[in-house]
């Protein structure tokens, strides 16, 4: 949004006029299209993260946590540094996976259950609303300054294992990322901003 | 008069009767091109491991198929739809192009055998804190990625050990999937890996497999013309050196014999002559094969192509008839006795020089001994004896006169050249002294009738597939499958240890798939009955987010486990485990052996030292390098080759001594042929061309020709100068011979070049010397 077109910047002006008149400020509607743009304006984020799992053989939840580095169009590192370190580079297409000794490199659309979680997570972070609506149906609450983001899987493969995607974030970043899965299990990632090394 | 004729009538009967038997022969004989000819007839253990593997190893009955051109997505429809119809296919043993095909049956089988299978199965894994060390572990993978993968397994197999399994499997060397399919890193090419049934040393089984590939991609679906097919791998080669040396022996035959006939045509200017001129050379080659498919019960391709330029040889006999006997009848007899001895000497030195061959331990060398003895032989004799009797009474070819007293005056100026060739040869001497170290070429690869970019594109391939380097393999022996696999379970156990310390990058041994029935005792005793597996899960779960009733149906498991039938290689049959185990245990003989290849570390090779060191406290193992041992098993024939020329040659000079019973004569026949051989080993020399095992065969086959010059030269009495007609004769043989080998120069096997390259400058080379070292006629030739 940094060039606005004549009719455009008339629109906005008479959105913000309305805004003015209007008691209703903070109920206004947030497009996809917009909040979109909005993330697509982060060519590079850097976060840390904290992972609870919801296991159901499992009493408590299991807890990881390291960091997210995102670098637009397509590279998307998870580095999990506790409990045990592990790291997941998703470049383009290709997944490499290291634990250990164990290096995998996948490509992704050849498992369609792991890629619907991770690309749900990289196409927010590049604002790629197209690679989104591929694989999801997207439904829009909140506003600019707190919206919450639902995926709901079209593809019944990814669907037998996502039930949903849940997504909450505050203006152009992404907060918290629950994953339900389709038998019940359930993740919350949570994201804090870090500043980018710069 | 009568007594000759009813003699000739003879010869021609039993010469019939011999073409006949010999067409017999030959109509039963098996011809070869694969690698037989050059496997030795009395291998050490080494060398029949190597043998084994080459003829029906695992890698020898690999094929390795790219599909080039088009798009990706084209490409790797392409591959699924080949692989598809030729999984249904009983030649192929295995089909793989990334597709998950085997996946669910083999992820079943490994987890119903885990604990036979997994070598974490030991008895503290299920002691109380090895139990806590597991499941923690386990609980800390469902925090990871792929614990979304483990979840389900997680009460059935808390500790893990299908997890174990897969990771042990999964060598991670396979090549990336695009869009589903096996592709090479760059992405430009589908993979595939496929296992044929037939071994890689039945060519024609492998041809047919070609042909299946071949008609599998051609008829697929999603066939365009843009997309193409390549295949590499032992088998692949074999089928295309037979059909190279096929088509490139078939080719030379024909236009050296159009030559031949072309230059015997001119010189002749009689059809009947060239008719029956070429007869002794029909004979010879029957005979030489006839020989080849008697003595050694098949014929090799490339001694088929040896025959072709043999021909060059072998009309030289009835040249030498026709060319130096006067224009009648009565003539042929006079011929007869007065150059038939030389002839005959010429013959037997041949033989004596050929006959070396034969003690060769090479048999592809020992096949091309026998087949230049008989051919030879037959052709001779059959000038001798059947040919005369066969010319009509007008027989007479062009008179060639001319010629020969143009090359009585040239010859008579040849020795002035005495000296310009003194200095030639001594150059000679020279650079073969200077290159004495890089004359030779002892690797095995240099026999090799695969072209440089087959080659290329089996490297490129290879190295996109990560297929098996099949270098270094240590190899177990053993009297039974189990002792092999208890042997092969240690040796796992040492290499481990190289694996760790970064030496290896892995290795495959079959007690993986198949483990040792005492292993598999072994393991079915480390997990506890159920009541104390019950009491120590008990113990083990405190201070983990989880409860033991969680893991009921893992105690049923372990249970069940601990009396579980052993596993048996029968088992293994519909997994993709089977092949491993098929290519890597094996029973020949009464004899076990299991075969544990190994990988190098990226970038490294592996250091045969260190491996051998670690294994050294093992008996029954043996670290083989295949390609050190075949370099060593092609080095040898070649030492032993020279060694055997060389008493090839002291056999000619006892046999012209025994004649001439004169050293002076014997040097001066030798002379000339022993520069010949300098001068055309200097001259390969410089053009950088390093000598082969067949440059010794070309040098030894310029000594038999050469020998023939030599002789006719020779004289008792140097006043008797040499008939101008004896010199045409020899023109017309050495051309004729220059026709037939000059050729193979040209071929694309290097087998064939390396003779044609040194043969027809050697037999130039032998008559100008010859010429030029000839005693001096004191009388003027052109007084004759």
């Amino acid at each position: 949004m940094a060039r606005f077109t004549r009719p455009h910047f008339r629109r906005c002006a008479l959105v913000w006029l309305a805004l003015l008149v209007s008691p209703i400020v903070q109920a206004a509607p947030l497009s996809i299209a917009q909040l979109m743009a909005g993330l697509a304006k982060h060519p590079q984020d850097a976060a840390t993260f904290t992972e609870k799992k919801f296991i159901s053989i499992l009493d408590q939840p299991v807890e990881s946590s390291g960091e997210l580095l995102f670098v637009a169009p397509a590279r998307l590192e998870k580095r999990t540094l506790k409990p045990k370190p592990e790291t997941l580079v998703l470049d383009g297409d290709i997944l490499t996976f290291e634990r250990g000794q164990r290096k995998h490199v996948l490509q992704l659309k050849d498992y369609p259950e792991v890629a619907g979680m991770i690309e749900s997570i990289r196409a927010t972070l590049a604002g790629d609303l197209q690679a989104l609506e591929r694989v999801y149906q997207l439904t829009l609450d909140g506003s600019h300054e707190r919206w919450t983001l639902v995926l709901t899987p079209l593809d019944p493969k990814v669907g037998a294992v996502i039930a949903r995607i849940r997504m909450e974030g505050v203006k152009d970043t992404v907060r918290s990322v629950e994953i339900l899965q389709a038998d019940g299990d359930r993740s919350l990632m949570t994201i804090e901003k870090r500043a980018l090394p710069q | 008069m009568i007594l000759t004729r009813r003699r000739g009538i003879t010869a021609i009967v039993l010469w019939l009767i011999f073409l006949l038997a010999c067409a017999g022969i030959i109509s039963r004989t098996h011809f070869t091109t694969d690698l037989s000819a050059f496997l030795p007839r009395a291998p050490t253990p080494e060398q029949q491991l190597l043998m084994d593997q080459l003829s029906d190893g695992l890698a020898s009955r690999l094929i390795l198929v790219g599909i080039e051109g088009a798009d990706a997505p084209t490409r790797a429809k392409l591959s699924r739809q080949i692989a598809q119809r030729l999984r249904a296919d009983r030649t192929f043993v295995s089909v793989n192009n990334g597709e998950p095909v085997n996946t669910e049956r083999d992820r079943i089988f490994l987890f119903d055998h885990r604990y036979l299978l997994s070598p974490a199965v030991t008895p503290e894994r299920f002691s109380v804190d090895g139990l806590h060390a597991a499941l923690s572990d386990s609980i800390d993978l469902l925090a990871s990625p792929t614990g979304l993968l483990v979840k389900s397994l997680l009460p059935r197999d808390p500790t893990g050990e299908m997890v174990q399994l897969l990771e042990q499997l999964d060598s991670g060397t396979q090549p990336k999937l695009v869009e589903g399919a096996w592709a090479s890193r760059d992405g430009t090419r589908a993979l595939m890996l496929m296992q044929t049934r037939a071994a890689g040393s039945d060519t024609d089984a492998q041809q047919l497999a070609m042909a299946a590939i071949r008609q599998a991609f051609d008829q697929a679906p999603g066939a365009t013309p843009s997309a193409q097919l390549v295949m590499t791998g032992p088998g692949v080669f074999s089928v295309t050196s037979r059909d190279t040396i096929k088509r490139q022996v078939t080719r030379l035959s024909i236009i050296s014999l159009v030559l031949i006939a072309a230059l015997l045509l001119i010189v002749y200017r009689s059809f009947s002559a060239l008719a029956l001129g070429l007869l002794p050379v029909i004979s010879g080659v029957l005979a030489g094969i006839a020989a080849v498919s008697l003595g050694f019960g098949a014929v090799h391709g490339i001694t088929l192509g040896f025959g072709t330029a043999l021909i060059g040889e072998a009309v030289d006999y009835s040249i030498y008839l026709f060319v130096q006997s006067e224009q009648n009848s009565a003539d042929h007899q006079n011929w007869i006795k007065r150059f038939w001895p030389t002839i005959r000497l010429g013959v037997l030195t041949s033989i004596a020089g050929f006959a070396s061959l034969l003690l060769s331990g090479f048999p592809g060398l020992a096949q091309l001994g026998l087949y230049a003895m008989a051919g030879l032989v037959a052709a001779a004799t059959v000038t001798r004896f059947v040919l005369p009797s066969l010319l009509p009474a007008n027989f007479r070819i062009h008179d060639v006169s001319g010629i020969g007293l143009t090359l009585s005056r040239v010859v008579h100026r040849a020795a002035a050249l005495r000296w310009p060739a003194a200095i030639v040869l001594l150059a000679a001497c020279a650079i073969v002294v200077d290159n004495r170290a890089s004359l030779w070429n002892d690797t095995i690869a240099s026999l090799s009738p695969v072209s440089q970019a087959d080659v290329e594109l089996d490297t490129r391939l290879r190295a996109d597939m990560g297929a098996p380097d099949v270098r270094y393999l240590v190899v177990v022996s053993g009297a039974s499958q189990e002792s092999v696999l208890r042997a092969a379970e240690r040796v796992s156990a040492l290499l481990q240890t190289q694996v760790e310390q970064g030496e290896l990058a892995g290795f495959e041994s079959p007690s993986r798939y198949l483990p040792s029935t005492a292993t598999q005792r072994a393991r079915q005793a480390s997990l506890p009955p159920r009541p104390l597996l019950e009491t120590r899960l008990a113990q083990a779960v405190q201070g983990l987010p989880v409860r033991a009733q969680r893991f009921t149906p893992f105690l049923a498991d372990a249970t069940a486990a601990r009396s579980q039938r052993l596993l048996q290689a029968s088992d293994l049959q519909q997994t993709s485990m089977a092949m491993a185990v098929d290519a890597l245990l094996i029973q020949k003989q009464g004899q076990w052996r299991a075969l544990l290849p190994l990988t190098a570390p990226e970038g490294v090779s592996i250091n045969a030292d260190t491996i051998r060191a670690a294994l050294s406290a093992m008996p029954d193992v043996l670290l083989v390098d295949m390609k050190a041992e075949s370099d060593r098993l092609y080095s040898g024939y070649l030492h032993e080759a020279i060694v055997l020329s060389l008493g090839g040659l002291v056999a000619i000079i006892v046999l012209l001594l025994v004649v001439f019973r004169s050293p002076m004569r014997v040097l001066r026949i030798i002379a000339p042929l022993a520069a010949a051989v300098m001068t055309v080993t200097a001259g390969l020399s410089l053009f950088g061309q390093q000598m082969i095992i067949l440059h010794l065969v070309g040098l030894l086959l310029v000594v038999a020709v050469g020998s023939n010059y030599a002789l006719f030269f020779d004289r008792p009495d140097p006043r008797t100068p040499i008939l101008p007609r004896t010199l045409a004769s020899m023109l017309f043989a050495n051309l004729t011979t220059v026709a037939g080998f000059g050729l193979l120069a040209f071929s694309d096997v290097s087998l064939l070049q390396a003779m044609g390259v040194t043969v027809a400058p050697g037999v130039i080379l032998a008559l100008i010397y010859s010429a030029i070292f000839a005693r001096r006629a004191d009388a003027c030739p052109s007084n004759v």
